[in-house]
């Protein structure tokens, strides 16, 4: 159990490190890229729609990638300070990701592939000479090889916390949420970790299914697959996927807050039953994105619509007001690590309300597909994710209680906060002009906003490079076990 | 116009997030020793949000389920005219693109090859209604024009390299003895 209370603090694996290394250098690249496709689209710069559109779909995969990666550099790092794990698998993932990576580059980058991360059936097989059914086999293959490193990843959290707790609902707090367990429930990374091994187990196997079925489509175009089916199957493995990769962040907040608070991030009743609900609402979550598909069984998008709604509970009334509670009169003195987790709680928060907003039938109706649900996706990815993982950097890059942070990182911080919420509105501000997404080319009327935003992206990388530089030049410290915490005012 | 409604609610709900924020961050220099007295009031308050929440959003969310796209309207008096609609990469086929101002329009949408979307936007660039073209399936999107002029048909799901450039035109024309 974290003891909010202890001062030293373990220092990174290796492996662990390697995970967070590839993820910001790949996080880093992939932000140039998405600048380079605002430039396109805000008229600076010409492109092509190919090399856009190419640009388009490895920018999606690999950021859906790495923030699966930063997150279970996170979910690992904590977790094996309460259960064995095993170093071996998670070795194993990160060869298999790089695998990936490599076969979804040659695919894009060689091959000319750019059916779109999401990969919805038959685009990627339906190729009207763009791309190669070997640029199609590299793009998904790539995907299906990153889809059972995590797998196996999953799986072995899923046998770790089994045998430390007894079975998943033991990692989940059951016994304690259901039963009238005396012993001490689960610390908040183990039902974290619980509840996304659970989800992303379910959510990897329906997605390397379908996957597996249009590497066949490709070999075998007789062998066809229902186009409904398969959006379902993407749409659930996507959301389930990426939702999860922040569960996994996440756990960055509850250890090391707490950690700076002296104060303790309970995982009573309310919590249990809040990562609980999260559990069965981001599996059924997921018709939210097929609102627009008529045909679909109407009380399926209902259901959408409904948890779109419920969803937001969790997040504002558990785990945002959850940190607002331990920072309040703490004496917290900040530095750049506290300050990007508590960030990254603002991040997370306000990007559900465009997102919810979203998911709302009506409103659905006149957003789907504009440039709204990148403005609500970057929000809590971006201002959420990305500042959990940055957070997580700079306190792995502490050798001490002192911070060791100049005024270039104060500056960065206070440009990524601007930049960032200004870039993330200004995405949602185009939605709600109906500029439509995944256009390499936009009308008059829209450009204004993609020229505002490429300045606005271009300051959020400068902000990404110095965090990035100054975990990179403090990887040393990472390893080691040290004091990392500064002590509370009064404390 | 809606998307207005839509940004300035989103706007206000992130914003005052961003105050909750500030202000617990403002107020977090000096330390309370005694924790267990504020965190008792925490969750007391925890439960008045709680409640403040259930009694604010359920009811939006019951309400914005009243009025769905996917139904006829219940009290339609003058018939629909029906277009087919199928969209290919990268054009669309209309089998009327000329309507009447105040007359329902059944657009009854497939796609012949991939994912399409069907978005109809007004002279202003505006988005009035969308539903995605999918081959095997028939989406029907309903709408009554209320203004004319020329409207534009534009794809809203990623389909490939002319993506952005499949567009149609539709005509709405006012009404008889306008």
């Amino acid at each position: 159990m974290a003891d909010h209370r202890e001062t030293i603090d373990r220092g990174a694996r290796r492996s662990v490190l390697a995970y967070l290394v590839t993820g910001v250098l790949v996080l880093l690249s992939m932000m140039i890229v998405g600048l380079l496709m605002r430039l396109e689209q805000a008229q600076y710069i010409a492109l092509g729609p190919m090399w856009f559109y190419q640009l388009m779909t490895l920018h999606g995969a690999a950021m859906v990638g790495i923030a699966a990666l930063s997150g279970a550099a996170i979910m690992c790092h904590f977790l094996w300070q309460y259960v064995d794990l095993s170093e071996r698998i998670v070795v194993a993932n990160l060869v298999l990701f790089l695998a990936g990576v490599v076969m979804i580059s040659a695919g894009i980058l060689e091959g000319g592939f750019h059916g779109g991360w999401t990969f919805l059936y038959p685009l990627p097989t339906t190729t009207v000479g763009a791309w190669g059914s070997t640029s199609a086999v590299l793009f998904l293959g790539g995907l299906l090889v990153i889809g059972v490193g995590f797998l196996l990843l999953h799986l072995d959290v899923a046998r770790a916390v089994t045998a430390r707790y007894g079975s998943l609902a033991g990692g989940l707090g059951w016994p304690h949420l259901f039963g009238r367990s005396e012993s001490e429930p689960p610390p908040a990374a183990v039902v974290a970790s619980t509840m996304v091994t659970i989800v992303n187990v379910i959510a990897l196997v329906v997605g390397a299914s379908i996957l597996v079925m249009m590497l066949v489509n490709v070999y075998v175009p007789s062998f066809t697959v229902d186009p409904l089916l398969a959006k379902n199957m993407s749409y659930f493995f996507g959301h389930v996927f990426i939702n999860a990769t922040i569960y996994m962040a996440v756990i960055a907040v509850y250890e090391i807050l707490p950690r700076y608070t002296r104060r303790p991030w309970k995982t009573n009743k309310v919590f249990l039953a809040s990562w609980t609900a999260s559990t069965v609402m981001v599996l059924f979550i997921y018709p939210h994105h097929l609102l627009m598909d008529f045909v679909m069984p109407k009380w399926m998008l209902i259901m959408g619509h409904v948890i779109g709604y419920l969803n937001t509970f969790p997040i504002l009334v558990v785990t945002g007001y959850g940190g607002l509670m331990i920072v309040y009169r703490s004496g917290i003195r900040w530095d750049m690590a506290s300050k990007l987790l508590f960030l990254s709680l603002l991040g997370w928060s306000a990007g559900a309300m465009p997102a919810f907003i979203d998911g709302t039938i009506s409103v659905n109706y006149i957003m789907h597909n504009t440039m709204w649900v990148p403005g609500h996706f970057h929000t809590y990815l971006m201002m959420g994710l990305v500042s959990m993982v940055f957070g997580f950097m700079y306190y792995l890059g502490k050798s001490g209680r002192e911070s060791g942070e100049s005024a270039i990182d104060r500056i960065a911080l206070w440009m990524f906060v601007l930049a960032g919420f200004g870039f993330t509105l200004t995405f949602l501000f185009s939605g709600k002009m109906s500029a439509a997404r995944r256009y390499a080319s936009h009308v008059p009327e829209w450009v204004p906003y993609d020229q505002l935003a490429s300045f606005l992206a271009a300051m959020v990388i400068a902000a990404a490079t110095v965090f990035l530089v100054r975990f990179l030049s403090r990887l040393r410290f990472a390893t080691l076990d040290a004091a990392r915490v500064t002590l509370v005012r009064g404390g | 116009m809606p998307h207005d409604s839509v940004w300035w609610v989103s706007v206000a709900l992130m914003g005052f997030l961003a105050v909750v924020f500030a202000f617990v961050f403002a107020g977090s220099g000096e330390r309370e020793a005694d924790y267990a007295p504020l965190r008792d009031r925490a969750y007391r308050l925890r439960t008045r949000l709680f409640w403040a929440l259930v009694l604010t959003l359920f009811p939006a969310m019951i309400y914005n389920l009243v009025d769905l796209p996917y139904d006829a309207p219940r009290s339609a008096s003058v018939a629909p005219e029906v277009i087919e609609v199928v969209g290919r990469q990268w054009s669309w086929s209309l089998s009327d693109t000329e309507v009447t101002v105040g007359r329902p329009v059944e657009f009854r949408v497939t796609s012949a090859d991939v994912n399409h979307g069907f978005g109809i936007y007004d002279a202003n660039m505006r988005l009035l209604g969308q539903t995605q073209a999918m081959p095997g399936y028939t989406n029907t999107l309903r709408h009554t024009f209320e203004a004319p002029g020329t409207y534009r048909a534009l794809c809203m799901e990623y389909c490939g390299i002319v993506h952005h450039s499949m567009v149609a035109e539709l005509t709405v024309a006012a009404a008889q003895g306008e």
